[in-house]
């Protein structure tokens, strides 16, 4: 899923400056996984920000919604009566959800609360780890499912490097696996260490022209 | 709720020391308003700024002494959640100080009594 962490308060004070009738809205899929931006995340961002502007002595509407999925069109459609009574919407979704909101609601600014990190997973409550990076041309058939070019610090096809610490650790930092070490006691388990005798070519990092777009062959 | 101190009050300690005060005869604040809860690990950042919002002037959360907890660790979660709405609180250029999480047993209505007004006397102490 997406992961992605909320911008600091100030920054999304400076961004809403001009305006007084704000529509905060969240989306209820990955960055309500990852408590960015949830139904929870949305009251907790808008309760701020009206308490903030009452210690300033300014006057401000923060209005509340979350969609279930912000990044489609029809699902962002959804809250049109609402986005017509503000100035600006507060978009608490990923990047993806932000455009999609910016493109349905043409006429009014849609700002960005959240920094959209990564593609990951949950490692344990509270805290997400980065595990693809979508990079077009899936490499994890031959790594024991352990992406090596994001894990790895240094995203080496052919590993490990010789920095690989004792206790499987890596060399930039000790609490960091080597994703290398991962993969050999992954492929071990399974009997396929013939995987890491081989020598793979360098990958085609343009797999994927950006602005990425894929068509389903489905009709 | 305007000036009200709000207590969030887990019911297996706090409410009942609360319970126990009341039977008892002990004096505290009629701005003390009690909100029972099943566990102060129910009480969550929202509640607190939501609160604040409503224009309440303290909010506590008592729950149950350390190790005491009957759902295991909501105590332990209380904690870090008031110290994260807090954190939102300073975010939002309010006080921290009007927020506290404290823990007691059930049977210590003179705690709980000695809690709620000393919560209003530095409320005074900072309007003063």
């Amino acid at each position: 899923m997406i992961i992605a962490e909320r911008k600091p308060f100030t920054e999304i004070r400076q961004m809403l400056a001009p305006y007084s009738r704000v529509l905060t809205v969240g989306c209820g899929t990955c960055v309500t996984i990852c408590w960015a931006g949830g139904e929870k995340e949305v009251g907790i961002l808008a309760s701020q920000l009206r308490l903030a502007a009452r210690e300033d002595n300014k006057e401000i509407s923060v209005e509340e919604a979350t969609i279930e999925r912000q990044c489609e069109k029809e699902m962002a459609s959804s809250i049109r009566d609402k986005v017509s009574n503000v100035d600006v919407v507060l978009s608490m979704g990923c990047g993806a959800g932000v455009q999609t909101l910016a493109q349905v609601f043409e006429n009014v600014p849609v700002i960005p609360a959240l920094n959209t990190s990564f593609i990951g997973m949950p490692e344990q409550e509270g805290l997400w780890a980065e595990m693809c990076g979508a990079c077009g041309d899936c490499f994890l058939d031959r790594t024991g499912g352990i992406c090596p070019v994001v894990r790895c610090a240094k995203g080496i096809l052919n590993g490990p490097c010789g920095g690989t610490r004792r206790g499987g650790k890596c060399e930039i930092d000790v609490n960091k696996d080597c994703a290398w070490v991962l993969v050999y006691r992954r492929l071990n388990g399974q009997g396929r260490l013939d995987m890491m005798e081989k020598y793979y070519q360098p990958k085609n990092f343009r797999a994927v022209k950006r602005p990425g777009r894929i068509a389903s062959v489905k009709a | 709720m305007t000036n009200d101190i709000i207590a969030f009050c887990c019911e297996n300690s706090a409410y009942t020391a609360a319970d126990i005060a009341g039977r008892e005869g002990l004096h505290y604040s009629e701005r003390v308003k009690i909100v029972r809860v099943p566990c102060a690990g129910r009480v969550d950042a929202i509640h607190v700024l939501k609160a604040f919002e409503n224009g309440c002037a303290a909010v506590l959360v008592l729950g149950c002494e350390s190790g005491a907890c009957r759902h295991i660790n909501g105590n332990e979660r209380a904690k870090k959640r008031i110290e994260y709405a807090k954190a939102l609180l300073a975010e939002a250029g309010m006080s921290q100080q009007n927020a506290a999480m404290f823990n007691l047993a059930p049977n210590a209505p003179h705690k709980f009594v000695k809690i709620v007004q000393d919560a209003e006397k530095s409320l005074k102490g900072a309007s003063e």
